[in-house]
């Protein structure tokens, strides 16, 4: 997983709430057995005719918003299912952080585990910054994570909070599995108790 | 002295906890992991790359369902897409390297993981169980605490058996009294969700409780827990009772004899105890609850047959625009009433109703009718569960009624096999999500009951399925 410190760049503004996971990638894209090449695919049903051409209109086809690494969301982003292929699809294209006033909680796990940071803040937040977003390309805003701060094009800042345990495996780039094994000895112990308290289980 | 009075969910939670650090995160054991083809391949990958095992091959259990046809010549490999081929085949290889429990496509007990599960006895009162599947939480019906995860989260499951977890607040849905004729289970929770909201549950695990619950059959209860996501709860449970017990009991992997004995005696301490802290609670008379449908492009978008599609401007906030795209999407102009809606296909399936119970109250309504709408499948939740309505001279119904009798899989409730709608199609569906091209690209859901979408079938459009119910009071 690549580390996440701090970003600077281009945020594009999505303000539409509910924005589901059949959005964000849909399930003609799930057939994949690998993890990469969604990004072509992300918010593809918003993205393209049925014919495969742009649509002009949406966010991430305007010029300004091409590169975009982050992304201004309305409430509740990422409801919908557990895919994964969503934070990849995301990450593939090359969004590292998304905000919001809310997430669903399977999507808002699965990006920590790819490196991608949520942040949640409160609406007058989250108004700034949409606000900034729709700016344009200019206007870059910076999340600093150690800091735990995100700042507008023109200096506003705004601190969020982020689980300990979450912020020290983004910013050092750790694998959660790598991490659990080495508690391998409270795993036996815990299998051990509940083959006596548990059997059938 | 005496502890203090803890939850359904804080019992279950603490007899899992394996290791709590400082900041209150917890390793989180699990005791049932269920796999499908979708989301695992790159979390076995993952296992192959570092040379990691499976832990507990054991409590893990796989099975293709997403994306298998489920017409009947499903066995000839050709019907199936070059890439639902490989997630498929890929799947059967997982299994067999690994050592895992495995239904393929060709076993007769394959079918939707979540259906599977409790009908092989995998799913027992307070269990953790989990899947990369985020309607895991059908099998809190049992009392199990269930929910769905990533594949990131799949590969430390295989790896480690632990999920790496903080604890969620508790929330309590009761619904008080009983539910009138032809209420159903999908009408309790599609009416929770319209009360609550799709993130009203965020951040929740829901315990279900009150008197029309406890009428639920275990069908019942998996229909209402099952859909505890979409108002974005972690997971749904109901306490286990006589009910629940009979239903285990007797399944292929149900303890028995002592351990049977000794198991009982633990599930029956499984209830939250008297005076225990809930932090959000909803209560919900059953008698308010009628028969419910969706109108718009998410499940909170629900209102009783009876009503008219909403004007946008009832709404607030961002959800204004939001309603106002989902009726753009859906065809749909304000105050047009909702019985007027006419209806192309009906789908009958999924891990919501894809049940023997669920096809026993289409059947009832269909009995000596002809379906009025284009296309309409039964799409049964399992192998079994099919075999059993054929026993029962249900599929006969259905197919004398002019509906298509499937192999069980997820078919239209995600659209990822052959089974699509078309752009502005209209489906009468008993799946559990209506997002926009959810169905297929286009494709216009509203989510209903099995009676309600058998009543549908017969008559072309949404309708009160109490008209057509000749017990009716
Ligand atoms: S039936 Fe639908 S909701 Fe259930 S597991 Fe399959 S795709 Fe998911």
């Amino acid at each position: 997983m690549d580390k996440f410190t701090t970003l600077t760049g281009i945020a594009a503004p999505m303000p539409l709430v509910n924005i589901d996971t059949d959005m964000i990638i849909p399930k003609q894209f799930l057939k994949t057995i690998a993890r990469s090449g969604l990004g072509k695919n992300l918010f593809d049903e918003m993205r393209y005719t049925q014919d495969g051409a742009e649509i002009p209109d949406f966010v991430l086809n305007q010029p300004a918003y091409r590169k975009a690494e982050i992304l201004v969301a309305g409430d509740n982003f990422g409801c919908g299912s557990s895919r994964e292929h969503a934070p990849w699809a995301l990450l593939d294209f090359g969004i590292r952080c998304v905000i919001s006033t809310s997430f669903a909680d399977i999507f808002f796990n699965n990006c920590f585990k790819n490196g991608i940071l949520p942040i949640v803040l409160p609406q007058e937040a989250v108004d700034v910054l949409m606000a900034d977003a729709k700016k344009g390309a200019n206007a870059r805003m910076t999340v600093d994570l150690p800091a735990q701060t995100v700042t507008t094009s023109d200096g506003q800042v705004f601190g969020f909070e982020v689980d300990s345990h979450r912020k020290h495996c983004l910013i050092n780039g750790l694998d959660d599995i790598g991490l659990t094994l080495e508690k391998a000895s409270s795993i036996d112990a815990y299998e051990a108790k509940a083959a006596t308290t548990r059997p059938w289980a | 002295m005496t502890a203090a009075p803890r939850t359904l969910y804080d019992k279950i939670w603490d007899d899992h906890v394996v290791h709590q650090a400082e900041d209150g995160t917890c390793l989180l054991y699990i005791d049932r992991h269920l796999v499908h083809e979708v989301t695992s391949p790159q979390a076995f990958e993952g296992l192959r790359m570092t040379g990691r095992t499976v832990r507990a091959p054991e409590k893990t259990i796989a099975v293709p369902d997403h994306n298998v046809p489920t017409t009947l010549d499903r066995a000839n490999a050709a019907t199936m897409t070059e890439e639902s081929r490989i997630q498929v085949e890929a799947l059967d290889k997982n299994a067999k390297d690994f050592g895992i429990n495995y239904y393929p496509v060709s076993d007769v007990r394959q079918g939707i993981v979540h259906i599977v599960g409790p009908e092989q006895g995998w799913t027992l009162p307070g269990m953790t169980v989990v899947c990369g599947d985020s309607h895991t939480a059908t099998h809190g019906a049992f009392g199990a605490l269930a929910h769905g995860i990533g594949t990131s989260e799949v590969e430390h499951v295989l790896a480690t058996q632990t999920l790496i977890q903080r604890k969620g607040k508790n929330m309590k849905v009761e619904i008080t009294g009983s539910l009138r004729p032809g209420v159903t289970a999908k009408d309790i929770t599609l009416s929770v969700i319209g009360a609550t909201g799709t993130a009203g549950g965020t951040g929740y695990v829901i315990e279900y409780c009150g008197q029309a619950i406890r009428e639920l059959s275990m069908e019942g209860r998996m229909t209402v827990c099952n859909m505890a996501i979409e108002g974005g709860a972690r997971a749904g449970l109901i306490a286990p009772d006589e009910k629940t017990f009979a239903y285990v009991m007797g399944r292929p992997h149900a303890p028995k004899g002592a351990k049977w004995e000794a198991a009982l005696a633990y599930w029956k301490t499984l209830f939250t105890d008297e005076g225990a802290h809930f932090d959000k609670v909803v209560t919900i008379k059953g008698e308010d609850i009628a028969p419910v449908v969706t109108w718009g492009t998410s499940p909170e978008d629900v209102l009783p047959i009876t009503g008219v599609v909403p004007a946008p401007e009832a709404f607030s906030g961002g959800k204004v625009e939001a309603a106002k795209r989902s009726l753009d999407y859906m065809g749909l102009t304000p105050g047009m009433k909702l019985t007027d809606i006419k209806i192309d296909t009906v789908f009958i399936g999924s891990c919501t109703n894809g049940r023997i119970e669920d096809l026993r109250a289409a059947a009832a309504i269909l009995k000596g009718k002809k379906i009025a709408v284009k296309r309409a499948m039964v799409v049964p939740g399992s192998g079994l569960v099919r075999a059993q309505a054929e026993e029962e001279g249900l599929a006969q119904i259905f197919i004398d009624a002019g509906f298509e009798w499937r192999l069980a899989g997820c078919s239209m409730c995600l659209a990822m096999n052959p089974d699509q709608l078309q752009p502005g199609e209209r489906c009468a569906a008993t799946s559990n999500r209506n997002f926009e091209g959810r169905q297929g690209r286009g494709g216009r859901t509203h989510l209903l009951s099995p009676a309600m979408a058998a009543a549908a079938a017969i008559t072309g459009h949404l309708t009160d399925v109490r008209e057509l119910m000749s017990e009716s009071v």
